[in-house]
């Protein structure tokens, strides 16, 4: 068995500790009575998390907040909390159709598989889950150290000093996921441009952000298209050939949404993700020195960076109670909507050990960086596997690694739902 | 209700394989659930249901069996 398998089954054992042994507070009803905060309550800075979460967690694990558009909703930051909003079926993300939801733009969200519920949601699902399970992504292992093989061989080329996320954080994501769906990688300009208006708030305009996403279903609509004529065995291929057998459960509309969505969501968040890892890593205590000392720690590293990173810059997927429910002490009424803060959860002391420490040997870890329930990232193992051999081959071919200016210089994106940087320049 | 009878299921997980992402018990609730971070089924012989064969098949780490009584593999499918 591999040892990536071995590891993500530990670090995703948890968690006799889960349970939250605090007092709740006694249930009160106050969905009416209180004004909602404005939510994010700070703009991200790098990758700090708020402080307010922590003492939020202590006093007052439930409270009204107001994104910047839509309707007032709750916010959950507790992880038992978070974990229940995001599993129980009392939460429902297809009851959100139609309302004003709380969104970070003027846009009403249309989220196609994001938007749905068991069994609809599983329906469309399965259709691609397949090539997403361990055992799948590990077979795109070896193809995905040769490609960050050659893609640091560029980089040591081209400096010291170079850019990491350019010659490694965004070409190795793009590879593979074209790989797997077959989309032709020069294309990238194209689809790169418009795949930023699934993860834009202000960054773009509401206009854009429409005409690129129609863009990227009419690129995807033609890869489709092409499929009937000249069939594959790629990804894209495969769910044509499910469309075409079960007509009557899948839309035409449904496959290219959801092609489309694998495209974008399969590279942005990845993309993001490995320069904000080694920012940590060479960042905090405990980090790059380390992993070099003990390299067997990259899968068990790459859960904590998972936990510690937090990655999102606001809230987002609000879900609806479709029934009331008692939660950290409040009565959520049926039709009320619910976010979660992800990095609240993941820093909840009754859970992690001395959570704002970067421990990349930290044995008990079930983080909610992947989410959790039916929406659980359905790239969860392949990014996983990205990640890990991104480190390896960093650790092996520029052991001298570190930022090539202080941190205080580097630039960090802005008006999107994640955090990253816009260039890292690093040395070796 | 747990008797060899043909026709039935067995439902097993297997927990060294699983990671606890809840998606099999958000996507058949009443056959799956989560217990400090493992799933379980809620019961291991069961009448023939698609929402368990959904579970199986979308199950990231193929940690769900799904099988007839005489043990042979109904899903995931290989
Ligand atoms: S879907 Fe698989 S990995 Fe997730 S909880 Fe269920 S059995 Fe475990």
């Amino acid at each position: 068995m591999t040892r990536s398998r071995v590891v993500s089954q530990r670090t995703g054992l948890p968690a006799r500790r889960a349970v939250d042994e605090r007092e709740p507070p006694p249930v009160t009803d106050t969905s009416q009575a209180t004004t909602p905060q404005r939510y994010p309550f700070s703009a991200p800075h790098r990758l700090d998390v708020d402080p307010r979460y922590a003492q939020l967690r202590r006093e007052e694990p439930l409270i009204r907040i107001r994104l910047p558009f839509g309707e007032p909703a709750w916010l959950a930051t507790r992880y038992a909390d978070v974990r229940t909003v995001l599993a129980d079926p009392r939460f429902s993300r297809a009851a959100s159709v139609g309302r004003d939801q709380p969104r970070n733009t003027p846009l009403q969200p249309d989220e196609g598989i994001l938007a749905m519920d068991p069994p609809e949601h599983t329906r469309l699902r399965r259709l691609v889950a397949k090539a997403f399970t361990a055992r799948r992504v590990e077979e795109l292992r070896p193809r995905t150290r040769a490609v960050a093989e050659e893609l640091v061989d560029g980089m040591l080329a081209a400096g010291p000093p170079a850019d990491l996320v350019a010659h490694l954080a965004t070409p190795l994501p793009i590879r593979v996921i074209c790989d797997l769906l077959g989309v032709p990688v020069a294309d990238q300009d194209r689809f790169r441009t418009w795949s930023e208006a699934i993860v834009s708030t202000t960054s773009l305009s509401p206009d854009t952000i429409r005409s690129y996403v129609d863009q990227l279903m009419g690129y995807m609509a033609g890869l489709i298209a092409q499929r009937r004529v000249t069939p594959t065995d790629d990804l894209i291929g495969a769910m044509v050939r499910a469309r075409d057998e079960n007509a009557d459960r899948l839309t035409e509309e449904e496959v290219v949404q959801l092609a489309a969505g694998l495209l974008a969501a399969g590279h942005e968040t990845t993309v993001t993700q490995i320069p904000n890892m080694v920012y940590v890593l060479l960042t905090e205590e405990g980090g790059w020195e380390r992993l070099r000392a003990e390299p067997d720690l990259v899968p068990k590293a790459v859960e904590e960076l998972m936990r510690f990173i937090p990655l999102g810059a606001t809230a987002a997927f609000p879900r609806y109670a479709v029934e009331d429910v008692e939660l950290g002490g409040v009565l959520v009424r049926a039709g009320e909507p619910v976010v979660v803060s992800v990095h609240s959860a993941n820093r909840d002391e009754s859970v992690f050990t001395d959570p704002e420490r970067l421990d990349l040997g930290r044995e008990v870890n079930p983080h909610l960086g992947f989410g959790h329930g039916v929406h659980h990232c359905i790239g969860a193992q392949l990014a996983r596997m990205e990640l890990q051999v991104v480190l390896e081959t960093l650790l092996r071919r520029t052991p001298g690694l570190r930022l090539a200016v202080p941190p205080s210089e580097l630039t960090w994106k802005s008006g999107l739902l994640v955090r990253g940087l816009t260039a890292m320049p690093v040395r070796w | 209700m747990s008797q060899e009878e043909p026709g039935r299921w067995r439902v097993f997980v297997d927990s060294t394989r699983c990671i606890g992402s809840g998606i099999c018990a958000g996507a058949a609730p009443t056959h799956f659930v989560v217990v400090d971070g493992l799933s379980r089924p809620v019961e291991e012989r069961i009448d023939p249901v698609e929402a368990v064969l959904d579970a199986a098949e979308s199950c990231p780490m193929e940690a769900i069996i799904v099988s007839d009584v005489e043990g042979g593999r109904i899903a995931p499918e290989p």
